[in-house]
């Protein structure tokens, strides 16, 4: 069993109050950051720590961190990520839900280590039980004295408020989150400027994800070394995976970065193999966005080496023949499941959730949407994949924000490996109708 | 000043100036073409990434080229700078495939549109497009409404390049209009078709790149490539009364603001000679005019072709920029 940061006391009874979560440690990284360590000492923790940005990107918080301008007499602003919306991705939710103090205390050390006074958690609209949870967690930190002016009495002041979204993935953009949070639409913002230069109305602002927050208590308690320890090379520490689909154990599992990718989906501690003795197929390793890896591919890299759960080990083979561990949202598919349906799924779910600004995502996600769908039920032509794979192109790189990729990453990625189940469903538009899965990959043996 | 080098061709541009910005004032056909960004207005650009270019060189003292293709149009230039445009084969191609982006939902109804001839997506299309469309779907379709009383809204030709949305935040007092849904069915709309009552909201058809919004005073009237343009100015307590009037003969059919060869107001005085809704709807008769002479279009346009104009004058006119 490997260590739990996070989630170790998730399921001690009452912990989502403060005196149950105060006794079981809670807290303590407050108490040791504002009495013994300044806001540098922190910031030297966590670049120490080699924490990843826990949102997809995975770009180096200590790093991020660092970007923020500092100019005198200007405001600082951290934005707590909780727009979390990726299909596949319910980690976020399951941490706010069990241990929202972990969440809150998280948000003391960081707003203290990057000199923030008012810090917000933009949390998503359909979220609003958790928004509760949170908000309850946010009113007794402050009745016992973590939150409001002169913490503990170190003469440090943090408000902490929490504003909830419209239920728009495109708000998970840290510059659409800004804009929304300002009371305007939310459309990403053109950069640069950088949020880390001008952020929340005109002021220096840093975005981070609720788990990469949360995170940062144990790198206090710890030490940012220690935690270093845990993990291989550049990928540190644990990480939250939301693994679903058709799975013997779905749920959100806390791992050691660096577990292979067959024991976490094979070994009974974990996932406990694919469910009802089936094969599987194909899995999406971190959240919708990212390429979807045909079976082959999923336990062993191209080379033949050993897949492990770290942000190096999932991409490699770029994208020709790896992926990105992205948010950890794990979705598994047996050999039943149909690639061409999903990949319509996906399509749906970013035509919709594109904001309209720029041309390529707004014209071109509602492009491919509709030619998936006609390639599903049976209407496609041959041409149409390649058309497919163009518009992709065009998309990828063109656009304001990473929307269009994500959009574009995994239609390009299921072309890619699974084209001969696009064929089929050119070819036998019928049973493409009638029956709701696809070929099952006759071209590479199934796992 | 810095100095940089768009399509073999080195200029010296103030720090913070846009790739675009340096382009024009290069000027000709290295300029890359920008539907939504309006240089008179706040804010405005990087959305239809139809100027994207390739940046084979990010500054002296980093040489490296730009992975992506970047918008010049919100892109400042650094001192060492290297842009392909019209060298970069990359850059065709990706523009090209945001023409048709941007035509795969558009009706093409250039013969029945007042905008054509004066269009820049005609020009855009004309330029990268090809001549058949790959879309095989169901066009997105709106019906036509009615922005108060002289504005026609035709959503299905907009290309959501928000120029004009920043227009009536920036010239009027009260923005009614907006863009109201996402995605590809994202559209500009009043709330509640609440009519725009404003002096300066005719603006909007100015700013308007496509035949989105159209001046209800002249729609159907004639082509514009049938009409002569004059420069002519008016005593106006509202505006600054210097407009184009476009004439048949001896009737005015419409007036628009001065718009230069990018599709932007003019400055006259240091200022954006943007024209109030008195002059533009009602002042349709010739005597309200003081006419000052003929106006040159020069944008790649059919307009100019038949004015009996001498050569060296077009010429001269150019280089003023009037």
């Amino acid at each position: 069993m490997g260590r739990k940061l996070l989630l170790e006391h998730a399921n001690v009874p009452g912990i989502e109050t403060f005196e149950v979560y105060r006794k079981n440690g809670g807290y303590r990284s407050v108490e040791k950051a504002l009495k013994t360590m300044s806001p540098q000492n922190v910031m030297e923790e966590v670049q120490a720590s080699g924490l990843r940005g826990r949102g997809g990107a995975g770009f180096p918080t200590g790093m991020k961190w660092s970007f923020l301008a500092k100019p005198e007499g200007v405001p600082r602003y951290l934005l707590c990520n909780a727009d979390e919306s990726e299909p596949g991705t319910f980690k976020d939710r399951y941490l706010m839900e069990k241990i929202p103090h972990l969440l809150v205390e998280g948000m003391i050390v960081s707003s203290y280590a990057l000199g923030c006074n008012q810090s917000y958690i933009y949390i998503r609209g359909e979220y609003m039980w958790v928004l509760e949870i949170v908000e309850k967690a946010i009113a007794e930190a402050y009745s016992n004295g973590f939150l409001g002016k002169n913490i503990l009495g170190s003469g440090y002041d943090l408000d902490l408020a929490i504003c909830p979204g419209g239920g728009a993935y495109i708000c998970g953009e840290e510059t659409a989150l800004i804009e929304s949070l300002e009371g305007k639409r939310g459309n990403p913002r053109i950069k640069p400027p950088f949020p880390a230069v001008k952020g929340l109305w005109g002021c220096p602002t840093v975005v981070n994800n609720v788990e990469s927050i949360a995170t940062i208590v144990p790198i206090v308690n710890d030490g940012g070394a220690e935690y270093a320890k845990i993990g291989i090379g550049k990928s540190t520490g644990t990480k939250l995976i939301s693994a679903c689909g058709n799975l013997a154990k779905p749920g959100v599992y806390e791992i050691e970065l660096g577990l292979s990718v067959e024991e976490f989906i094979y070994s009974d501690e974990w996932c406990g193999g694919i469910a009802n003795g089936k094969k599987i197929k194909a899995c999406v390793p971190g959240g919708s966005s990212v390429p979807v890896l045909p079976a082959n591919l999923i336990t062993k890299t191209a080379e033949g080496a050993d897949r492990l759960m770290t942000y190096e080990s999932l991409a490699e083979g770029g994208f020709a023949t790896g992926s990105m561990l992205g948010s950890g949202g794990f979705i598994v598919f047996d050999e039943d499941q149909c690639i061409v349906r999903n990949t319509w799924n996906f399509a749906r779910f970013y035509a919709h959730e594109s904001c309209g600004q720029c041309s390529p995502c707004r014209e071109g996600t509602g492009w491919m949407e509709k030619v998936l769908r006609r390639i599903e039920h049976g209407q496609g032509h041959m041409h149409d994949i390649d058309l497919l794979a163009e518009i992709n192109k065009k998309i990828e790189g063109n656009t304001i924000c990473p929307l269009g990729d994500a959009a574009a990453w995994p239609v390009a990625a299921a072309i890619r490996h699974f084209r001969e189940e696009f064929e089929w469903h050119v070819t036998h538009p019928d049973e493409a109708v009638k029956r709701n899965f696809g070929i099952a990959s006759s071209h590479m043996p199934l796992i | 000043m810095v100095k940089v080098i768009i399509d073999d061709i080195e200029v010296e541009v103030e720090p913070g100036t846009t790739i675009l910005n340096a382009a024009r004032k290069i000027g000709g056909d290295i300029v890359p073409p920008a539907m939504c960004y309006y240089s008179k207005l706040q804010g405005s650009g990087g959305k239809c990434r139809t100027c994207l270019v390739e940046v084979a060189a990010g500054s002296a003292t980093d040489p490296r080229p730009m992975p992506k293709l970047v918008a010049s149009c919100s892109t400042p230039v650094n001192d060492g700078m290297v842009v392909k445009n019209k060298t970069s084969q990359r850059v065709y191609d990706n523009r090209a495939a945001v023409t048709e982006f941007l035509l795969i939902n558009h009706p093409l109804d250039c013969p029945v549109c007042d905008q054509a001839g004066e269009c820049h997506l005609q020009d855009l299309g004309f330029e990268h497009g090809k001549e058949r469309t790959r879309y095989e779907e169901k066009r997105r379709t709106f019906d036509p409404i009615d922005i108060g009383d002289k504005i026609k809204l035709h959503m299905n030709r907009c290309i959501l390049c928000y120029r004009c949305v920043y227009t009536a935040n920036q010239l009027t007092d009260q923005r009614v209009h907006g863009v109201m849904h996402r995605g590809d069915h994202a559209e500009i709309s009043t709330y509640i078709e609440k009519a725009i009552d404003n002096d300066f909201s005719g603006n909007v058809i100015d700013v308007c790149p496509v035949g989105a919004l159209t001046d209800k005073t002249f729609r159907f009237k004639s082509r514009v490539w049938f009409l002569k343009p004059m420069e002519a100015s008016c005593e106006c307590t509202k505006c600054a009364g210097k407009a184009v009037i476009w004439m048949f003969g001896d009737e005015i059919y419409r007036v628009t603001g001065r718009k230069d060869k990018y599709g932007e107001i003019e400055d006259i005085d240091g200022k954006t000679a943007w024209i109030c809704n008195e002059c533009r709807f009602d002042k349709k008769d010739k005597s309200m005019w003081k006419i000052e002479g003929p106006r040159v279009i020069n944008r790649h346009s059919v307009i100019s072709q038949n004015q009996y104009i001498a050569d060296d004058q077009i010429e001269s006119k150019k280089l003023t920029g009037k």
